[in-house]
């Protein structure tokens, strides 16, 4: 593990010995608390969050520990919530509003990207919306098309928000707890398979600056760019790989917006391949924007053409003899990968 | 439907001062309209501009019953808003013009005036789009502890959005002290609203339990009497109100509808004989709190403090090619 200090490149091993070990969930729920005891100003809305401590049971304990008037059950009006969110933040709060399920963003979608998004601004900068929207990605749940969509391109789209997919427990709290005390509007999305994922995570105080890509592995012959789930996908791949000589570097860029196109575009110098990996749909999803980042920034260093794999442009299908076809897999990651170093 | 002052005595309360002032207020209003409208003929505004000329007893009404830390979301047809609630003259002129030194340095236009010192959370260019940023501003009153309240102002053509009965249900089950205004100005953009709000408009809002009453906008006495009992019922903990105040665009849809086809004639005409300002100007005279005179001496006060504003407006600088990405992110 490296330092913690000014929250650089912090996590670069996913399961160190002697630490103490937490889940993703747990993370989530830490920072959140943390973050609710050292500022009066948070408190959480949404579905199911208080009585019910979320669908995903990720927020358990906190009403108890915080009281219904910062821990509020909603009725199911996402729009509603979300524009809740936008009105507190702009007049001193610091709500973070819950959103179930990413699918459900689409119904939020003015009070984001029209309203939250361009308030500072369109104020000429007097308003701000330090507003955390928290919702979930990933398939694999055999949930079918509307509860296992990965959205977060579309509001990385935007400019003025800021979005963020947090891959390990260590990075959840830290970009959590940025992200809380951000000026504007941030998008976490988390991966509903990552909830009961372990990983260390220190005990003591701490946050990830939000735009700072993380070299989870380094190596010599191709980067392969990852996120949120698809960075343990990745991982696996890397193993692979390194067991028949190509020596990848996985680097998760942690949000995409802001990118850290610096990162990004040194390691694809380095290692003269790249490829990006996202559990979005692959068009127009943000692998796009990060091969061309790579494509732009290191074009006369690359020995093969960027590839990008996404998740089949599909609706997402029910049956696990379809579902799993749909989303990228370690096999497949590699013999990309191989193909580009052959 | 609509209710009278004189059945309660205490809905008079305001004296001629006061009412002098909202007199001024609402001229201060149309001949900023008037005004903004020949910025637009004479081709020395960019893009177009919505004129609420015709609804001025409303905003003047309502924000006459507020302190300025309380709140109020606006709409795309803000102006009246805006300067109800405490905006500068010259500074509105500014942003209509694209100026730096308007209230949102150009950024935000006619449509997106925002001024936090005087509690304007901002106007709107999606109709219905601030319903629930206004009841999240009662959400945040309700956690501060403050006895603040939070105006939601909106026309009728929003009451086919959906986030509206979200965020008054909320309001409602939350006890947050918002008051939804709904200016039915019996048109959203060019269809009339019995093309487009079915049932009755007070129900929408009784059906949640909210209290909803429907009243004369044109009477700035009837919209500020029951502006001020649903505002300090409000900033009591009594929750949320919902008002159909009735009143007419009396222009177009924007300043370059000059035609309307979609309505006759006779209709505004029937319509123009209900001013909202020769009303007051009609009650002050009779009922001898103002001379014409004084009447007029605050027309010309407000024609020159106008003309002061535009000539201020026009000479500002456009902002610098630096400040195009600026204010994306805090």
């Amino acid at each position: 593990m490296s330092t913690l200090e000014n929250g650089i490149h912090c996590s670069p091993a996913i399961h160190a010995p002697g630490e103490r070990q937490i889940t993703f969930g747990q993370a989530i729920r830490e920072a959140i608390a943390e973050e609710m005891a050292r500022d009066e100003r948070v408190f959480v809305i949404g579905e199911d969050v208080a009585a019910a401590g979320s669908v995903f049971k990720v927020l358990v304990g906190l009403l108890d520990e915080f009281g219904p008037e910062r821990v509020i059950d909603s009725p199911i009006s996402e729009a509603g919530i979300a524009g809740i969110g936008v009105g507190a933040a702009i007049t001193g709060m610091r709500p973070i509003v819950d959103i179930m399920f990413g699918d459900f963003t689409t119904l939020v979608m003015d009070q984001l990207v029209n309203q939250a998004a361009k308030t500072h601004y369109m104020s000429g900068g007097k308003l701000t919306v330090p507003m955390v929207l928290r919702t979930t990605l990933g398939a694999s749940r055999r949930s079918a098309a509307q509860h296992s969509q990965s959205l977060h391109a579309l509001f990385s789209h935007i400019p003025g928000l800021k979005v963020a997919l947090p891959a390990t427990p260590f990075d959840a709290k830290g970009l959590m707890k940025s992200a809380i005390r951000d000026e504007n509007p941030v998008v976490i999305f988390e991966d509903k398979m990552l909830y009961q994922e372990q990983g260390p995570v220190p005990e003591e105080e701490y946050t990830l600056p939000l735009g700072q890509a993380d070299v989870k592995r380094t190596g010599d012959d191709i980067t392969i760019v990852a996120t949120s789930s698809m960075v343990y996908v990745a991982l696996e791949a890397v193993e692979k790989l390194d067991s028949i000589g190509i020596s990848a570097e996985l680097i998760d860029p942690r949000t995409t917006t802001p990118l850290d196109t610096d990162t990004l575009v040194q390691s694809a110098r380095k290692t003269s391949r790249a490829l990006v990996l996202d559990e979005g749909y692959r068009q127009y999803g943000v692998t796009g924007e990060i091969a061309s980042v790579i494509a732009d920034g290191a074009f006369y260093y690359l020995d093969a053409p960027v590839k990008r794999i996404g998740a089949m442009n599909v609706p997402v299908p029910f049956s696990p003899a379809m579902e799993d076809l749909t989303i990228p897999n370690a096999d497949y990651v590699v013999e990309t990968a191989k193909s580009l170093c052959g | 439907m609509s209710e009278t002052n004189d059945t309660n005595p205490s809905l008079n309360e305001l004296d001629a001062e006061h009412w002098l002032q909202a007199y001024e207020q609402m001229v201060k209003i149309r001949t900023f309209e008037e005004t903004a409208n020949e910025l637009y003929t004479s081709a020395r505004m960019p893009g177009i501009t919505h004129l609420y000329i015709g609804e001025e007893a409303i905003a003047v009404g309502v924000c006459e019953a507020l302190r300025q830390d309380d709140y109020i979301t606006s709409t795309h047809r803000g102006h009246g808003h805006c300067l109800a609630k405490g905006a500068a003259l010259d500074k509105m002129f500014a942003e209509l013009l694209g100026k730096e030194a308007g209230y949102c340095r150009g950024k935000g236009g006619s449509m997106h005036i925002a001024d936090q010192e005087t509690g304007n959370l901002g106007a709107n260019g999606i109709v219905g789009g601030s319903a629930g940023i206004a009841t999240g501003a009662g959400m945040s009153i309700k956690l501060r502890g403050t006895d603040q309240v939070s105006v939601c102002f909106f026309g009728d053509g929003a009451l086919g959005q959906g986030l509206l009965y979200e965020s008054m249900n909320m309001a409602q089950l939350w006890k947050l002290p918002v008051i939804y205004v709904c200016e039915n100005n019996q048109y959203g953009e060019y269809t009339h609203n019995s093309k487009a709000a079915a049932g009755s408009m007070v129900g929408r809002a009784s059906g949640f339990g909210v209290h909803a009453q429907a009243i004369d906008g044109q009477d700035i006495r009837t919209v500020h009497a029951t502006a001020r009992l649903v505002i300090d019922r409000a900033r009591k903990g009594g929750g949320p109100a919902f008002l159909v105040c009735n009143t007419y665009r009396f222009r177009g849809h924007h300043v370059g509808d000059i035609d309307r086809p979609y309505r006759t004639r006779e209709e505004e005409e029937e319509w123009a004989k209900r001013d909202p300002l020769t009303l007051l100007e009609d009650w002050l005279l009779k009922s001898k709190q103002a001379e014409e005179h004084v009447l007029e001496r605050i027309q010309q006060e407000v024609k020159t403090a106008v003309d002061d504003a535009v000539a201020f407006a026009e000479e500002a600088s456009f902002p610098s090619e630096s400040e195009v990405d600026n204010h994306v992110y805090a």
